[in-house]
């Protein structure tokens, strides 16, 4: 998927390294607390328990809903061609993800995740229009 | 009820297009506010501001030569300034210091400093979680709030104009307003404009001026003493939310009812008690959420609150008597400026935009994208 030229991504650090190399493999990760408490970004700590030793990433479905988006119109780097659409979605697992959709939706449409390629070999998510068996329920 | 502190002294910088300095523009809004008090620099031991420098208290501190007993530069955008009031009050009431300068001023507009992506440390999560899908910081977080919201309560966009409509009509009245000579606009025209991050346009957005303000507290004892009328800081509170884009489960609930809660049962009040309401518009949306944490009406039910102008000069709510960061000045962190005219609203000093018999005000501050959350009572005996 090539519908956008990402800036630089900074690179990862001990908290998030581990979700990055998942994306390397276009696998969306949840980090998920051993109390059952699931956050994105992955983190040092449990928001849930406070707990700093019971957090793993745990596979994520990919299907999503639009929780609110806005489109932009003006760039805030020269390279980002305008209009593009701004998302946050949350994931069928819980956690809410800031990300881009190809088109303007409609707040509440199911959307599933796609992924577009960085040059260091790490792939940001983005998210689609899920197809109708592919709708989370 | 008081806290026992008053504001004395309230003033202005030059405001717009200055081609001034920061320091300078802080001295003018600094030494103003003293004036006013009757007050000099010697007579300063605690100095509480933002968006001077990395050490913004002790830059200022030292630009005026004075060595405080207290400082606060606590950064939390918009919102600093009312933040600053709670821990002045505290700080005089403990004796820590026994007047207390507040300040802010920027020069972003002739400078051109203002960045639309927001500026994200590379070591922040909202740098590789965030930034990488080139939201505008914070203009893309307001989009997103306000498309939540009138998708959830079925709002329009020429509604929520109604807040931009409103803060022209009063900066008409304010000589001082940035587009006081600018004319009247209608909710076609901000609909009209050019599209941002939508559904806000320009005309949804607040200005990028110069511009700064100061406010003087001392205890509300030696304010007795002083050349102005004492304005009485009655309550205040505050609520920190978030820095992402993400982590709030509903943009459509700000952290504004909290705060607002806290400031009127310190006060003592309700929201039926307050004449005017000073609330931060850096977007319509901005203050349509906090009109509705601030308990003017409830969840949803702003954009029916403004409407029929009952935020316009005469109506029922006197609200952003100055024209707001929307027509009238909005330098970056506009909420010193919020209490500044709150202040000279209750003093009677506001000449054709005063709100007559006005007692009880609130300053409301928002900081970031809509990160942190401030309210300030005044009140005043007249």
């Amino acid at each position: 998927m090539t519908w956008f030229t990402p800036g630089e991504v900074p690179p990862a650090d001990e908290m998030t390294g581990e979700w990055w190399d998942a994306t390397r493999e276009h696998r969306l990760t949840v980090q998920t607390c051993g109390c059952g408490h699931r956050q994105h970004p992955p983190r040092a700590v449990c928001t849930g328990c406070g707990r700093t030793d019971a957090l793993t990433l745990v596979e994520a479905s990919g299907a999503a809903t639009v929780d609110t988006y806005t489109v932009v119109h003006r760039a805030p780097r020269p390279d980002v061609a305008t209009p593009y659409v701004v998302a946050r979605v949350r994931l069928a697992e819980g956690p809410v993800l800031l990300t881009r959709l190809m088109a303007e939706p409609a707040i509440g449409d199911a959307v599933t995740v796609g992924w577009v390629d960085l040059p260091d070999g790490r792939a940001l998510p983005v998210f689609t229009p899920a197809r109708p068996d592919e709708e989370t329920p | 009820m008081s806290t026992g502190v008053a504001i004395v002294g309230a003033a202005e910088s030059d405001l717009g297009s200055t081609g001034l300095s920061t320091l300078g523009l802080q001295t003018q809004a600094v030494t103003r506010a003293l004036s006013d008090a009757g007050l000099t620099l010697a007579d300063v031991d605690g100095i509480a501001t933002t968006g001077v420098s990395r050490f913004s208290a002790t830059q200022l501190a030292d630009h005026f030569g004075i060595v405080p007993t207290w400082t606060d530069s606590t950064f939390a955008g918009g919102s600093a300034f009312e933040m600053f009031v709670a821990r002045a009050a505290q700080a005089i009431r403990d004796g820590q210091a026994s007047v207390v300068v507040i300040s802010f001023a920027s020069n972003q507009r002739s400078a051109r400093t203002r960045r639309l992506g927001g500026v994200f440390e590379a070591w922040v999560p909202e740098a590789q979680f965030e930034e990488p899908y080139d939201p505008l910081y914070p203009a893309s977080y307001y989009g997103m709030a306000a498309q939540a919201y009138l998708h959830r309560y079925g709002g329009t966009r020429e509604q929520l104009a109604e807040v931009a409509v409103a803060a022209r009509e009063w900066a008409l009245l304010n000589p001082e307003a940035f587009r006081h000579d600018a004319g009247r606009i209608t909710a076609a025209d901000v609909v009209g404009a050019p599209m941002v991050s939508s559904p806000l346009t320009v005309a949804d957005c607040c200005l990028v001026t110069d511009g700064g303000g100061a406010v003087v507290l001392t205890s509300l004892e030696r304010a007795r003493d002083l050349r102005r009328t004492p304005v009485e800081v009655l309550g205040y509170g505050e609520r920190t939310t978030h820095t992402s884009f993400t982590t709030v489960p509903d943009l459509t609930v700000p952290g504004a009812a909290g705060s607002a809660a806290d400031a009127y049962r310190r006060a003592g009040i309700t929201a039926a008690d307050v004449d005017v309401v000073e609330v931060y518009d850096s977007f319509t949306i901005t203050a349509a959420l906090s009109l509705e944490g601030l308990g003017f009406c409830g969840p949803g039910e702003a954009l029916d609150l403004i409407a029929d102008g009952r935020t316009r000069p005469g109506g029922a709510l006197p609200l952003n008597t100055t024209g707001g960061g929307l027509s009238y000045c909005h330098p970056g962190q506009y909420g010193v400026l919020l209490l500044v005219e709150a202040v000279r609203q209750l003093r009677g000093d506001c000449g054709r935009r005063q709100v007559r018999g006005a007692e009880v005000a609130v300053a409301h501050g928002t900081g970031g994208i809509l990160s942190t959350h401030a309210t300030v009572v005044l009140g005043v005996a007249r």
